[in-house]
C-alpha cells in the first residue's frame, strides 16, 4: 500500500514542500526513514508508533518504509510527525477518503496523540502558500500566529485523531480566521513611558527624531544620567508594525522559537544584548544557523549598552548588517539569509570611569585608557549612526522642576506623522524610512536651498565633517523637516540636524 | 629772558649733569632760580660734587648759552616736560633717579595703559615671532608700547605696533636731534609722526654706550609691565626687567629652548620669578586694567542688532555662566527643537560654544 503526504521544512525563513511518502509491504515488522532526515526526524518513529497505538489506531505490522522527497534535501524539525503519521494511517487505510494535493501537515506529536506545537509554523504557512498550496493543518497551539495568512485554509488540531476524523469527514474543524490585522492590534500597552522621566529634554528630542526616519543613535554621557532608561522607552514612541513588517518579525520569532503567546507580534521588537556577547550571538549561527540578535531587532531596536564593553571585533560585525539591512551566514550544513533592519542604539560614557567632564566628578581615567575606550569604536562604525547626542548627569533642578513632561504618546503621535509623510514619499521605492534613503537619491530628495548650502559649508569648516558626514545630516534634516511637516528642509532643520553631529569631533579627531 | 626754575632745571639738563648731581646741588639754595644767580664761589665751593661739573656751570652760566639752548630744542620740534611741570608723567616722579627734565617729540604721554618690549638686538625666527604675536595681541588690546628704537626685537615691536595702527613710544638713548641706530632712521620719522619719541638726554647728546642703560629705567617706569621675547646671558634687557622688579612692575619672559643663547637671559628669568609669557591671557591676568578692557573688549564685539529676539535671550542667559540646553528650555519655555536650532545657528556665529556634556558657554 502507497501513500503521499504533503509537509514541510525550513531553510532559514524559507519553506520547503517535502512529500512523505510510506509504503506497506509485507515482511518482517520493520520501520525505517529514508531521505536525509535529521536525528529528530529518526526519533519520530518511536513517537509516531506509540502516538497512533494510544489514539486507538492499529499499528500496521508490516514492513513500513518512509521517503522523504526530494531525497538530496537535509531536513530537520520535529513537525514532520504529523505528516508520517497520517501516511502510515492512510497507506494502512485507517484514512479512507483520499487526501487532496494541496493539504500540507504540520505537527509534532507526542506519545499520547496529542499534537504539540512547533517552532516556525509562520513561515511554514506563508511560504507553502507562495507554493501555491491552501489548506494548512496545524498544531491547535500555532493557530494565532498562523491565521494571520491570508489565502490560506487554517485547519488547528488538537490530536491525532482529530486530523483522521476531520480527513474521514466525520468532524468537521472550521478555517481558523482572524478577520482582520487590525482587530487584533489592539494598540500595543507599554509599562514605560517617557513622563516617568524628568529632565533630558535634549535627549528625549533625540530619541524622537531617531524613531521618525529610523535612524541609528548614540547616546553618550556619565552613569545616571538616563542613557538606559531613555532607550527603553524608545519603543512606546515608535510606529507600531505594519501588518507586512509583524509578519516578518513574527516569521522570524517563530524560526527562533520565541514565540510566547503564539500570536503574531505587534510591538517593535527590542533587544538588548549583554556586553558579554559573542560575535555569533549577534549575527547568527549555529550548525544550522539560527537569527542572532540583529535579526530578531528587525523593524525594531537592537540596544547596546555600554558599547565600548563590547568586544571590539563583536562591534566590527555590525557594519555589514548595518549597511546592507540583511545578513547572510555560511556554515558547513547552510547558507542562510536573514533580514537584519534594525535601529541601532548605543549607549556609551566618555571615559571608563564615567565622569570625563563632569563637573561634579573627578575622572580618574588616564588619558591613555580614555583614547583605547573610544577607539573602540571605529570610525566606519560611527559613520553608520547617524545621530550622535551627548547627554548631563540630571541635575537636582531637572529632578525638582515643574516642567510638564511630555508623555510617549504625544510624542508618538508626531513620529507616526512623520513617518506617514515617508511612506507616501517612498512609495514605489523599495525603501520606508529616511535613514534608507540611497546615497544615489540623496541629493534629489533631500534638497538644499541656497541658504541651508551656506550654514552647511559654515558648518563644515567649523566642525570638520567628513564626506560621509554631509549625507547623514541631509537624511536626519529630512527627518526633522517631516517632523515639522515641512515639504522641504529649511535652516533650522538643517541646524538642528548639526547639533546631533557636532558631538563627535570633541571625542573622535 | 627770564630765568625762573623751570629754566633752570633744563640748563642744568642741558649740561649733561646727572639728576643725583642736580638734586645734589640744589639742596644748597632755597630756590631753583638760585643757583643762577648765586656768586661763583658758591658753588665753587660746594661739596662733594665733582670739579668738572662745576667748571661747566660757571662756564656756561650765560643768557646766550641758553637761548642758543633753547634755539635748538624750537628747531628741532623738540618738547620739554620738567618735573615741576603739571603734565609731566607721574609715573615717572615716583622712580629712582627720576629724571628732572624729558624731551619729547610727537604726541606726548597720555595716561594710558603701556607695556615696555625689550629683547635681543639680534633675535631668532622664534623670537620675531613671538614679538610679533605678542605685540599685536597688546595693540588690539590698546596697549601703548614702550620700547627703546634698538635694533632687533625693539624695531621689530615697533613696527608691529604702527602697522597695526597701534601707538608706540620710542625711549632713546640720546639726544632727539641724533638718530641712532641710522638704520632705523625711517622708523624714526614714523615714529615722530605717529607715536612719541622720548629721552632724558639734553638735545646734542651723541648714542654713547653708557647712556644706554639708563634710559632702560625710564623704559620699566613708563610701562605697567615688561615683556622680555629674547635675551642673552648678558643683556640690558635683563637691566629694564631689573628696573621693573625694582619699581614694582610685572615681569614676563617669554620662556626658550635652553640650548638657545638668546633664551638664556629669559630663562634665567623665569628661574628668578619671573612669570612665563605662553599666552597673552598671562599678561591679561597680571595687569588689572587690561583686564577690565579685555572683558570690555570681548563684550563690545556682540552686535546685538544682528540677533533676533530670542537669539538674544539666549546669549543672555548664556552670558551669565555655562547652561545646559535643557536648563534653556526651562528658562525660555520653548521647545527643545528650537533651542538646539539656535544654540548650533549662534556656535556657528561663534558667540557661543558647547563644553562637555551638552553645556553652552560665550566663546
Amino acid at each position: 500500500m502507497y501513500s503521499k503526504i504533503k509537509t514541510c521544512t525550513l531553510q532559514g525563513l524559507e519553506g520547503n514542500i517535502i512529500e512523505v511518502e510510506s509504503d506497506l509491504s509485507n515482511g518482517l515488522p520493520q520501520f525505517n526513514i529514508v531521505g536525509l532526515a535529521d536525528t529528530s526526524i529518526k526519533e519520530s518513529k518511536e513517537r509516531v508508533r506509540t502516538a497512533i497505538k494510544n489514539s486507538g489506531y492499529v499499528f500496521p505490522l508490516n514492513r513500513i518504509t518512509i521517503n522523504l522527497a526530494p531525497a538530496n534535501l537535509k531536513k530537520d524539525g520535529s513537525q514532520l510527525d504529523l505528516a508520517i503519521a497520517i501516511s502510515i494511517l492512510k497507506s494502512s487505510e485507517t484514512i479512507l477518503k483520499p487526501i487532496s494535493e494541496d493539504i500540507i501537515f504540520i505537527g509534532e506529536l507526542s506519545l499520547d496523540g496529542r499534537v504539540n506545537r512547533v517552532e516556525g509554523a509562520l513561515p511554514m504557512v506563508i511560504s507553502m502558500r507562495n507554493h501555491g498550496i491552501n489548506k494548512c493543518i496545524v498544531p491547535f497551539e500555532n493557530k494565532d500566529e498562523c491565521a494571520v495568512v491570508e489565502d490560506v485554509e487554517i485547519i488547528p488540531v488538537k490530536n491525532l485523531s482529530e486530523v483522521v476524523n476531520y480527513l474521514n469527514e466525520d468532524l468537521d474543524i472550521l478555517n481558523y480566521k482572524v478577520i482582520n490585522y487590525e482587530d487584533i492590534k489592539n494598540k500595543s500597552i507599554h509599562n514605560l513611558d517617557f513622563a516617568d522621566m524628568k529632565g533630558q529634554i535634549g535627549l528625549k528630542r533625540a530619541l524622537e527624531v531617531a524613531a521618525a526616519g529610523f535612524h541609528n543613535i548614540l547616546i553618550l554621557g556619565p552613569p545616571g544620567s538616563g542613557k538606559t532608561m531613555a532607550a527603553k522607552r524608545l519603543p512606546s514612541i515608535m510606529t507600531d508594525l505594519d501588518f507586512e513588517e509583524a509578519i516578518e518579525v513574527t516569521k522570524i520569532y517563530s524560526v527562533s522559537g520565541l514565540l510566547k503567546k503564539n500570536a503574531l507580534i505587534k510591538t517593535r521588537p527590542f533587544r538588548a544584548p549583554h556586553h558579554t556577547a559573542s560575535a555569533v550571538s549577534l549575527i547568527g549561527g549555529g550548525r544550522i544557523p539560527k537569527p542572532g540578535e540583529i535579526s530578531l531587532a528587525h523593524n525594531g531596536v537592537l540596544f547596546l549598552d555600554e558599547m565600548p564593553e563590547f568586544n571590539k571585533n563583536v562591534l566590527e560585525v555590525l557594519r555589514q548588517p548595518l549597511e546592507d539591512a540583511e545578513v547572510t551566514i555560511s556554515r558547513a550544513n547552510a547558507t542562510l539569509t536573514y533580514p537584519s533592519d534594525f535601529m541601532l542604539v548605543g549607549s556609551m560614557n566618555p571615559c571608563p570611569c564615567g565622569y570625563y567632564g563632569d563637573p561634579l566628578h573627578n575622572c580618574t581615567c588616564s588619558q591613555r585608557s580614555i583614547d583605547n575606550y573610544l577607539k573602540k569604536l571605529s570610525n566606519p562604525l560611527l559613520d553608520r549612526i547617524d545621530i550622535h547626542v551627548e547627554v548631563a548627569p540630571v541635575s537636582y533642578e531637572d529632578l525638582k522642576s515643574e516642567y510638564k513632561e511630555e508623555n510617549s504618546n504625544s510624542i508618538k503621535d508626531r513620529v507616526i506623522k512623520a513617518r506617514e509623510k515617508q511612506k507616501i514619499r517612498f512609495k514605489g521605492l523599495s525603501i520606508n524610512t529616511n535613514s534608507q534613503i540611497p546615497d544615489r537619491k540623496i541629493r534629489e530628495i533631500c534638497k538644499l536651498n541656497k541658504e541651508s548650502e551656506e550654514i552647511m559649508n559654515m558648518a563644515f569648516k567649523k566642525y570638520k565633517f567628513s564626506a560621509r558626514t554631509y549625507n547623514k545630516l541631509l537624511k536626519v534634516a529630512r527627518t526633522i523637516a517631516d517632523l515639522n511637516d515641512s515639504d522641504d528642509i529649511e535652516n533650522n532643520h538643517i541646524l538642528e540636524a548639526i547639533r546631533y553631529r557636532s558631538v563627535d569631533n570633541k571625542y573622535w579627531e | 629772558m627770564k630765568i625762573d626754575d623751570r629754566s633752570v632745571l633744563i640748563w642744568l639738563n642741558s649740561l649733561s649733569i646727572n639728576n643725583r648731581t642736580i638734586d645734589k646741588l640744589l639742596l644748597g639754595f632755597e630756590k631753583i632760580a638760585d643757583i643762577w644767580y648765586c656768586e661763583k664761589n658758591k658753588i665753587i665751593n660746594m661739596p662733594g660734587i665733582r670739579q668738572t661739573v662745576k667748571d661747566r656751570i660757571v662756564r656756561n652760566r650765560t643768557h646766550s648759552y641758553l637761548e642758543d639752548y633753547f634755539e635748538k630744542i624750537n628747531k628741532n620740534n623738540i618738547n620739554v616736560l620738567v618735573k615741576l611741570d603739571e603734565n609731566y608723567p607721574e609715573r615717572l616722579k615716583h622712580i629712582y633717579d627720576s629724571p628732572n627734565v624729558i624731551y619729547y617729540k610727537g604726541e606726548g604721554l597720555k595716561n594710558e595703559i603701556s607695556i615696555g618690549i625689550v629683547g635681543s638686538r639680534k633675535s631668532t625666527d622664534y623670537g620675531r615671532w613671538a614679538c610679533e604675536k605678542f605685540t599685536s595681541e597688546l595693540v588690539d588690546l590698546d596697549v601703548t608700547i614702550v620700547s627703546g628704537l634698538a635694533l632687533g626685537i625693539d624695531t621689530i615691536s615697533h613696527r608691529k605696533t604702527l602697522e597695526k595702527n597701534g601707538k608706540t613710544i620710542a625711549v632713546l638713548g640720546n639726544g632727539l636731534d641724533n638718530i641712532y641706530p641710522k638704520r632705523n632712521t625711517d622708523l624714526y620719522k614714523e615714529i615722530e609722526e605717529k607715536g612719541t619719541l622720548l629721552t632724558e638726554f639734553p638735545v646734542g647728546t651723541p648714542p654713547l654706550a653708557y647712556n644706554f642703560p639708563q634710559r632702560n629705567r625710564i623704559i620699566s617706569g613708563l610701562v605697567s609691565g615688561i615683556v622680555v621675547i629674547e635675551a642673552q646671558e648678558k643683556s640690558g634687557s635683563l637691566i629694564t626687567a631689573h628696573h621693573a622688579l625694582e619699581q614694582g612692575k610685572d615681569v614676563f619672559a617669554v620662556p626658550g629652548n635652553i640650548n638657545s643663547l638668546f633664551s638664556k637671559g629669559t630663562n634665567q628669568l623665569i628661574r628668578d620669578g619671573a612669570r612665563p609669557l605662553m599666552e597673552i591671557e598671562d599678561i591679561i591676568e597680571e595687569i588689572i586694567q587690561l583686564k577690565e578692557i579685555y572683558e570690555k573688549n570681548n563684550k563690545k564685539e556682540l552686535d546685538y542688532s544682528e540677533y533676533s529676539e530670542t537669539e538674544l535671550k539666549i546669549i543672555k542667559i548664556i552670558e551669565k555662566g555655562p547652561i545646559h540646553s535643557d536648563q534653556l528650555v526651562y528658562k525660555l519655555n520653548m521647545n527643545i527643537s528650537s533651542i538646539n536650532t539656535m544654540l548650533i545657528g549662534l556656535e556657528l556665529k561663534g558667540i557661543i560654544e558647547e563644553g562637555s556634556n551638552g553645556v553652552f558657554m560665550m566663546s
